[in-house]
């Protein structure tokens, strides 16, 4: 190795270091200043308690499940969704349909989340408020329905990416015994491709649970515990944004912090378990060939 | 051919002569209050903080821009709190809030604090609500939750959907003070960011009941009366309307430069008069 390519390699390293240690500093930078919760023994009271500064409650977990409401509703919604697009694209109509609907949906994976908003409030908002005639119409319902429409397309690309990774031959062979559509996909294509399948959906889960504007603009942001999808709720990452304007000393802008570790392990879990199946995935694949 | 050439060359003459004499007397008029910002040179203002500034802000921003394009302005909301903060971290150069700074804030950032406009701040509902006045207890127990439906106030039978502001909020300080006289807000309560979006939010909800500024108000949502004194400009200005604040440009240590600049046009009578314009109440 001459001296040229080790410096490059030391450029290299260190910039590699620098990226993944970024993520370790934002950790450590949240725990830090979040640490005044850990030892007063605030922390139990916070993760569990209600939020009502007034009288000194600053509990975040009507925030954490409504976190975890909308998003999972998100998912929930999505799924379907995507499965079936991504079933006509892949399956039905692999021809030109298939491949405009392909360009569609990866266009759509770079429509601004505030345009979603938007779209949200005028339309969304107040047809399920007359659909259902209860409340505002800024709930958890609306929220989700407007989040799954975010993630799908990620969902979608994952799942006709994981599709094409089924051996043609094995495709082939359905044909060759006289199968049909229906059959070549529930037998063959979702039992080879559900690893790949839950890593689009674990990502994609992580993208409604990270993502603030459609929240904080379609979802009412109020404080108390959600009882139904047509409550209004506030996410984690809405409630940061709202409480970060709060002064810097006080308790109330500290649970930013402790929200802000909320959210970390939520995602880290996440794409770890992404991880986990795809390894797995890999796994196979490379043990079958 | 060539007599319709010196044709068409002449009239496009007269029209420019025209456009040219039509552009120096826009540019006399306009200058009137804005000479202050002639040879300014290549400068950026950044202002941020109260969301029902934001009207008055935009307009005189324009008029300085047109006037003087080398001169920058950028506006954010964003909430009194956090104008405040952003001026006291030497963030923005101007913080603006909708509430007087509290001794602490002045202490520790060493605000000095400029008052432009007076300004009200009223509960609204939709224009289709049969509701067009409360009284103060009513309008606090729909705050604190223990009235929840239209019907008991002599509206249609829906639940009322509670609308109000988040912490750093100026507009929620003052209502909550004076016109909810402290009393609780419902953790059932939607949270907008700002006064546009309390508007549009109540705007499109007929059973949603939030509050704005005063200058804000117009046939799209309803002032509601209360307790007999319907909110608008002359019961604010005459104080037979009680929930009023002034509308304060806060800066970190005495205003200079640009920043002075600007708000000295909001204090000078061209600029009061926007503030007019704008539906806040001059303080000169």
């Amino acid at each position: 190795m001459n001296f040229k390519e080790k410096i490059a390699k030391f450029i290299f390293f260190s910039s590699s270091i620098l990226s993944a240690g970024v993520i370790f500093f934002i950790l450590g930078f949240m725990i830090i200043l979040a640490f005044p919760v850990f030892s007063k023994g605030l922390f139990f009271d916070m993760l569990t308690g209600l939020w009502s500064p007034d009288h000194g409650l600053f509990g975040i977990l009507p925030m954490i499940a409504g976190t975890v409401c909308i998003a999972g509703l998100a998912v929930f919604i999505s799924i379907p969704i995507s499965l079936g697009c991504s079933c006509f694209i892949f399956l039905v109509n692999p021809g030109r349909t298939g491949k405009f609907f392909k360009k569609i949906v990866e266009a759509m994976t770079a429509v601004p989340t505030v345009i979603y908003g938007f779209t949200g409030i005028f339309l969304l908002v107040p047809l399920v408020r007359n659909l259902f005639q209860h409340g505002s119409g800024m709930c958890i319902l609306s929220s989700a329905i407007m989040l799954a429409l975010l993630i799908s397309p990620t969902m979608i690309l994952f799942f006709i990416q994981s599709f094409s990774l089924v051996p043609k031959n094995y495709l082939n062979a359905v044909d060759a015994l006289g199968g049909n559509m229906s059959q070549k996909f529930l037998y063959v294509i979702i039992p080879n491709a559900w690893r790949g399948m839950i890593t689009g959906i674990i990502l994609s889960s992580g993208r409604a649970l990270g993502d603030t504007l459609i929240s904080l603009m379609i979802s009412g942001n109020s404080t108390a515990f959600p009882g139904s999808v047509m409550d209004s709720a506030r996410t984690l990452t809405a409630h940061i944004a709202l409480v970060i304007a709060a002064d810097f000393d006080s308790i109330e802008f500290k649970t930013i912090f402790l929200s802000g570790i909320c959210l970390y392990v939520m995602t880290c879990t996440g794409v770890i378990l992404a991880r986990i199946t795809m390894k797995k995935q890999n796994f196979q694949r490379n043990n079958e060939i | 051919m060539e007599n319709n050439n010196i044709n068409y060359s002449i009239k496009l003459m007269g029209l420019m002569i025209f456009t040219s004499v039509f552009l120096m007397q826009t540019g006399i008029c306009n200058a009137k209050g804005l000479d202050m910002f002639k040879g300014v040179k290549q400068q950026v203002l950044r202002i941020s903080g109260g969301t029902a500034h934001i009207p008055v802000m935009k307009e005189a921003a324009k008029r300085i821009m047109q006037f003087n394009p080398e001169i920058q302005i950028t506006i954010a909301g964003g909430g009194s709190g956090t104008g405040i903060r952003q001026v006291g971290e030497g963030l923005v150069d101007i913080g603006n809030s909708g509430r007087h700074p509290t001794k602490t804030e002045i202490k520790k950032y060493k605000l000095k604090i400029y008052k432009w406009a007076i300004d009200g701040v009223a509960a609204v509902t939709n224009p289709k609500n049969r509701v067009k006045a409360l009284s103060t207890k009513q309008l606090q127990d729909i705050f604190s939750g223990k009235i929840v439906n239209w019907k008991d106030l002599g509206g249609v039978d829906r639940q009322i959907d509670v609308y109000t502001r988040d912490k750093s909020s100026g507009t929620r300080a003052v209502f909550w003070k004076k016109a909810l006289k402290k009393s609780d807000i419902t953790d059932k309560a939607n949270v907008v960011v700002s006064n546009g979006a309390m508007k549009t939010a109540i705007r499109n909800d007929p059973f949603g009941i939030g509050y704005v500024s005063v200058g804000f108000i117009d046939n799209h949502v309803t002032a509601i009366t209360l307790d007999g004194i319907k909110p608008d400009m002359d019961s604010v200005k005459s104080g037979r309307y009680k929930i009023a604040r002034g509308l304060y440009s806060n800066t970190k240590g005495e205003a200079k430069g640009l920043a002075k600049k600007f708000i000295d046009y909001l204090l000078s009578p061209d600029g009061q008069k926007l503030v007019l314009n704008k539906g806040f109440i001059p303080v000169k």
